[in-house]
Parts: structure tokens; C-alpha cells; sequence
């Protein structure tokens, strides 16, 4: 074996060891997309009423406050961009109950006292502070507390209401409707209603980030629990494993000593991927793994499409080595144009797509580019080393 | 082995037969898509999509049902086991979805939710532009590859085989009621521009025949070509459908109709690129009138005359 030989050996060891480096742990080093993880991808938009039009303060505000709201939810690392004029994108990794979770930022969250003729008599705009608690008979309930000028609006209303209903809306919902026995003038109050310990604690966090200043609807919300992500991921390695031993067998039956080879290329084919994905910090969705699967067998497309080429060369009465250089540069044009048009179509859906999708085609790109790699490098150094040892004969 | 082996084909004398397959599966697909359109899934029509598991045996019934109280029940329901469900409804909002899952809850039985989805119709409107601009985009880059790597003629062929390819998978679709998602239209991406690699093998190898067997006629030419390149055709296009179907069989239903529709695209590149690519340029010659002998139609331009 000469020195180039030798090298091009070594740069193997070196990008296998490279890509095993880089994605080991692996489970610390790929990023799960929130369809693996679970989670919620949430798109709001701030909408124009008569009372309440959006400008660009307002929704700087609403930001603000879904953003203290998201931070009392004790979500880790939670994603909260402003989308253009109006809209807010908010991704929440990792959270049990995305519903509750959505519920907790969508609403505008106004409080308001109303008395019988239903005439709001103050809001929660001057609140100080609010958090859940239980009554004498452990029933959750929400304590609140109003700041100076607040607790004098307070004093007020339950001055006028002596005797008469003073009843708590959330958002025009009623939450209960107390009687007023005495004027409040400490500017402390509590909420009774039919309350889970849960739905108390949320309507805290609602009411110490405030309400929204303008009305928001949720243009697009995508979650999943973190029961069905990891179902999806054990799914995804299940269809990974079967497709990638179906491959390795039809392989090894069909080429032999070349299967083998082309075998070998494409674990390490995979190798490089699982590195790359970890090496750009990509993020793995479930499309993505799909994509990774379809590699499988797209890797070893230009193997046999070079097996076949030696095949033929050696036909025409050339030797092994002389088949193997023919076959190679014949079929690297084929192998290149093929591979340019998938990759064409996988940066369009880059470019295009949303979300997991987006997955999908940074799999697939990296596959498509790991798999020419292997096929061209890989394969043909290791197929050079196999044709100083054995004949054509030896291999099928 | 080799399973394939040494036989020849004879691919364009029968090319007729696989002309008139293509076109009545095709047909039939258009029509389907023209009168009764395509099943939009809520990424592009709106609306949403709840995945629940019962604690216990639930029927489809049921379910319909409890959705009925609240008007949805034309929404689709789905069952992926006795237990599993996968409810596609107009746009419902947190409230109304709170209900109905409580709903679920006291009527059927206790229930994990295990994905939301909501799309509003401005998203969903969003979403389909950007479909198809990734479509056109796909599509005019790999035109303009073609075109410049080979012959203009080698791409419109291509084109053509393309459109076949895509128009078969999405006729499918549209005739037994397949939602189109997003899933979708990456899995017709990935066919735009996988299918190709099955036919620029052959259209290759018949490049490479036109210039090295200068005597034979052109319809010999691309049957020789098509029958060298068939036994690669056929494993390439093997090896890439084995995992597909691993997909398919074991990826779970989120990913099942995505590898469907990759496989249907795969099974009718294989075709087009073997049945349908190559005897198309024999079309062509004829009605550009260029004379069946190779060498003329590897110099470009000169031939179209």
C-alpha cells in the first residue's frame, strides 16, 4: 500500500470518526422537532375591534404579557416572535398539556366586576397581585389584591353593592357571582367558582401578567402530546430498522461481495448523517425521519449503479482494476445529475415549506449529499483495497 | 444471479400498449380530479384535527355520535385501533374543543389527547401558495438542470415524464378520497425529483449508444439502452420502494399516507422511465420529421430543422 493509498484510508477513519464525535450522546446532541418532543406551535394574531384597534405598541404589549405568562407556566425554552405586523409565533417544547397550555395564552383575560344591571363596575386593570389559594372547606379558589387605586375602585363598588350581586367575569364568562355583604375598602378580595386546583392556578398567571390589550385569535396551533412524540420516534427507528435490514439483505443476496461493500458504505452513510444533522444543529422532526429512511435506499442507488457499470466494462474483456476506474467515471455523471434534481426539489421544499416539513428536506438534502460521498469516496477506496486482494470471480 | 440478465424487450414496438395504459389511468384520475377534486386535509382547507385515545374500546358510532350534539358530525373520523381516533373537523375553537373532549370524557370514557391541530383558513390559504410555488419552483429548476445538462428535447421528454408521474400519484389521490397535506406535496417533490435519476440512467446510456453505435436505427438504439439500463432501473428503483414500504407498514399513521404516495410516485417513475421516457423521443423524431439515425440528433439544434 503506498502513501496516497494510505491517506485516503486514514481520511475515512478521520470523517467516520469525526461524524461518530459529533453525534455522540445522542440523545443530547439531536435536537427532537416538537412533533417528537410534543409540544405546541402556536400562531396568534392580534385582531382590530371598534374598542380596541391593533397598532405595532399593542402588539409589542401583547407580547410582553404572553411572554410573562409563558414564563409562569415554567415551560423551558419557549420560542415567542413577533411574525410581521400582526402576528406572533410562539413554540412551546415539551410541554404535558398543550391544550391547557394554549388556553392559558390565548385569552385576552380581562377580569371585570359587573353588578346586577350588568355594568361593569371596575377591571382587573389595577390589580397588584393574584394567586391561587383554598377556602375554609379546601376548595381552590384565586385570592387577589388590588393596587391604591384599585382597591379604592374596589371600595367603591362594593359600597354601592351592599346586599346586591357583584358578579366576576372572565372575558364576559361569568365566574361567580357573590353577594356583597360589606364594603371591601383593604383592596383584598377572593374568587370562588368552580375552580380545579389547575384552572385556579391558571387563572393566577392570567391575572398577574394582565389582560391583553387587544383581542388575539389563534390562526394555527399544531400540538403534540408527549405520549404520541415518543410513539412517533420508536415508529420512526422501527420503519428505520426494517428498511435499513430489508436493504442490507437484498444487497448481500443480490450483489455479494459488491452488497457487502456497498453495505459498509452505507452504514457509514448514516453515520455521516446522524453527524451532520448533529453537527449543524439541525432539528430532527418526523417528516425528517422519513427522510432519513428514504436515504436508505436512495444511498445505494449509485452503488449499484457502479456495480452494474463494472459489470459491464468487464464484458468488453478489461481487467478488474481497469473495470473498476471505467466504471466509476462512467457512472459519476449519471450518479451527479440524478442526485442534483432530488436536491433540487428537496431546496424548493426548503424553501417553501413550514414547520416538520422543513425536516424533511434538510434530511434529505444531507442524505442525498452523504450518500454521493460514500458512493464515490467510500466505496471506491474500499473497493480498490478489495481488487489488490481478491478477483472479480471472489466477489460474486 | 442475476435476475434480469442478457433478455431484450422490445420496448418500442409494444410502446402503443404502455401509451394507452398511461393515458386511461390518467384519464381516469382527471376526471376524478376535475369533478370531484381533491380532499384537502385541514393544512390547506382549515380546520381541525384531534388524535384521542379512549382508556377503552370506543366505536366509530360513538364518537359520531357525541360530535353530532355539537353539529360536526360530517366531520371525518378515523380509527386507528378500537381505541384511536383521529377526528378531522371544521375550525373549532379552545372553548368548543373543551366541551366536546369533556363531552368524550363523561359519555364515552377517559381519554388522552394526542394532537391538536388548528389551521385557520388564512393559514391554510398561505399554505397552498407556498405549495405551489414549491411545485413551479421544483419543477423550472429541474427543467433549466435538463436543459442545460442535455439535450432541450431530453427535457421536455422528462417533462412529460414527470407530469405522468406526479398526474398518476395525485389522480390516485383525488379518486379514493386521499387528503392532500403538506406531507403530500413533499412526498410529490421528492418524486419530481427522484424519478428523474431512473430516467437520465437511460436517456444516459442511450446519450452514450448514439454516439458509439453510429449504425443502428434510432428505435434500435433506445431498446438496446432501455434493456442495459434495466436491471439497475429495477433495483435502484427495488431498493428505494423496500423502505418505503417500511415506512408504510411500520412508521405509524401520521407518516402512512406520505409513504403511500411516495410508493404510488415510485412505481410510476419506474414505469414512465422504462415504458414511456425513451420511446417518447422516438415520437418526437417522428414528428419533427428528424431522420432515424443517431448521429444526427446528438448535435444539437442542427436536427430540429
Amino acid at each position: 500500500m503506498n502513501w496516497t493509498k494510505t491517506l485516503r484510508v486514514t481520511s475515512i477513519f478521520v470523517v467516520i470518526f469525526i461524524a461518530i464525535i459529533l453525534s455522540f450522546p445522542l440523545n443530547e446532541k439531536i435536537n427532537l422537532g416538537l412533533d417528537l418532543q410534543g409540544g405546541s406551535h402556536i400562531i396568534l394574531e392580534c385582531v382590530d375591534t371598534p374598542n380596541a384597534p391593533v397598532d405595532s405598541d399593542s402588539v409589542n404589549r401583547v407580547l410582553e404579557i404572553i411572554r410573562n405568562r409563558i414564563d409562569q407556566l415554567g415551560v423551558s425554552e419557549p420560542v415567542i416572535q413577533r411574525q410581521g405586523a400582526k402576528r406572533i409565533l410562539v413554540q412551546l417544547p415539551g410541554v404535558d398539556d398543550p391544550e391547557a397550555a394554549v388556553e392559558v395564552i390565548g385569552k385576552t383575560a380581562l377580569l371585570e366586576f359587573k353588578n346586577e344591571k350588568g355594568e361593569t363596575q371596575l377591571t382587573g386593570a389595577h390589580l397588584l397581585n393574584a394567586k391561587e389559594s383554598f377556602d375554609q372547606f379546601g376548595r381552590p379558589i384565586v385570592l387577589i389584591e388590588f393596587d391604591k387605586i384599585g382597591a379604592k375602585e374596589f371600595g367603591e363598588a362594593t359600597k354601592n353593592n351592599v346586599g346586591k350581586i357583584l358578579a366576576i367575569t372572565l372575558d364576559g364568562k361569568e365566574i361567580s357571582a357573590p353577594v356583597v355583604q360589606e364594603p371591601i375598602l383593604d383592596g383584598k378580595a377572593q374568587i370562588t367558582g368552580k375552580f380545579t386546583v389547575e384552572s385556579a392556578k391558571h387563572l393566577a398567571i392570567l391575572l398577574r401578567a394582565g389582560a391583553l390589550p387587544v383581542q388575539v385569535e389563534i390562526l394555527e396551533n399544531r400540538s403534540v402530546g408527549p405520549t404520541l412524540g415518543r410513539d412517533s420516534i420508536s415508529k420512526g427507528v422501527k420503519a428505520g430498522i426494517v428498511g435499513l435490514i430489508l436493504i442490507l439483505l437484498f444487497m448481500l443476496i443480490y450483489y455479494k461481495g459488491f452488497g457487502l461493500i456497498a453495505n459498509f458504505a452505507l452504514v457509514v452513510c448514516m453515520l455521516l448523517i446522524v453527524g451532520a444533522l448533529a453537527g449543524i444543529k439541525a432539528t430532527l422532526t418526523l417528516p425528517g425521519i422519513a427522510g432519513i429512511i428514504l436515504t436508505i435506499g436512495m444511498a445505494v442507488d449509485a452503488n449499484i449503479l457502479i456495480f452494474e457499470r463494472i459489470k459491464e466494462e468487464l464484458k468488453l474483456e478489461k481487467t478488474f482494476r481497469a473495470s473498476i476506474d471505467a466504471g466509476f467515471s462512467k457512472a459519476f455523471r449519471t450518479i451527479f445529475d440524478a442526485n442534483v434534481t432530488t436536491l433540487i426539489a428537496a431546496l424548493a421544499l426548503f424553501y417553501f415549506g413550514t414547520g416538520p416539513i422543513k425536516g424533511f428536506a434538510v434530511t434529505l438534502s444531507i442524505g442525498i449529499l452523504a450518500s454521493m460521498f460514500t458512493a464515490i469516496v467510500v466505496t471506491k477506496i474500499v473497493l480498490e483495497l478489495v481488487a489488490n486482494k481478491f478477483s472479480y470471480k471472489a466477489l460474486v | 444471479m442475476d435476475l434480469i440478465g442478457e433478455k431484450k424487450f422490445d420496448f418500442t414496438k409494444n410502446r402503443k400498449i404502455a401509451y394507452f395504459i398511461s393515458s386511461v389511468i390518467i384519464l381516469i384520475g382527471l376526471i376524478s380530479i376535475i369533478f370531484q377534486g381533491f380532499d384537502y386535509g385541514i393544512d390547506f382547507a382549515g380546520g381541525t384535527l384531534l388524535q384521542i385515545r379512549f382508556d377503552k374500546p370506543i366505536s366509530t358510532e360513538e364518537v359520531r355520535n357525541v360530535l353530532g350534539e355539537f353539529n360536526l358530525s360530517r366531520s371525518t373520523i378515523q380509527n386507528l385501533s378500537e381505541n384511536e381516533f383521529v377526528l378531522r373537523t371544521e375550525k373549532i375553537d379552545q372553548e368548543q374543543r373543551k366541551e366536546i373532549l369533556s363531552s368524550f370524557r363523561e359519555n364515552l370514557a377517559e381519554l388522552d389527547i394526542l394532537r391538536v391541530e388548528t389551521v385557520g383558513p388564512v393559514i391554510g390559504e398561505n399554505l397552498k401558495k407556498l405549495a405551489i410555488y414549491a411545485l413551479l419552483f421544483a419543477f423550472i429548476g429541474i427543467i433549466l438542470y435538463i436543459t442545460i445538462r442535455f439535450e432541450f428535447k431530453f427535457s421536455i421528454i422528462s417533462i412529460i415524464a414527470l407530469l405522468h408521474d406526479c398526474l398518476i400519484v395525485l389522480g390516485i389521490f383525488s379518486l379514493f378520497h386521499k387528503e392532500i397535506t403538506i406531507s403530500i406535496i413533499a412526498a410529490v417533490l421528492t418524486i419530481v425529483g427522484y424519478s428523474l435519476n431512473n430516467t437520465i440512467v437511460i436517456l444516459d446510456r442511450l446519450r452514450e449508444n448514439i454516439k458509439l453505435k453510429t449504425r443502428e436505427s434510432f428505435e434500435n438504439l433506445i431498446n438496446i439502452s432501455v434493456n442495459q439500463s434495466l436491471s439497475r432501473t429495477i433495483n435502484t428503483a427495488l431498493t428505494t420502494i423496500l423502505p418505503i414500504l417500511a415506512l408504510y407498514f411500520f412508521g405509524g399513521n401520521i407518516l402512512s399516507d406520505f409513504a403511500l404516495a411516495l410508493f404510488l410516485g415510485m412505481v410510476a417513475g419506474t414505469y414512465s422511465s422504462i415504458f414511456i421516457a425513451s420511446p417518447l423521443l422516438l415520437e418526437w423524431n417522428k414528428i419533427f420529421k428528424i431522420e432515424q439515425k443517431g448521429i444526427k440528433i446528438t448535435t444539437k439544434k442542427k436536427g430540429k430543422k
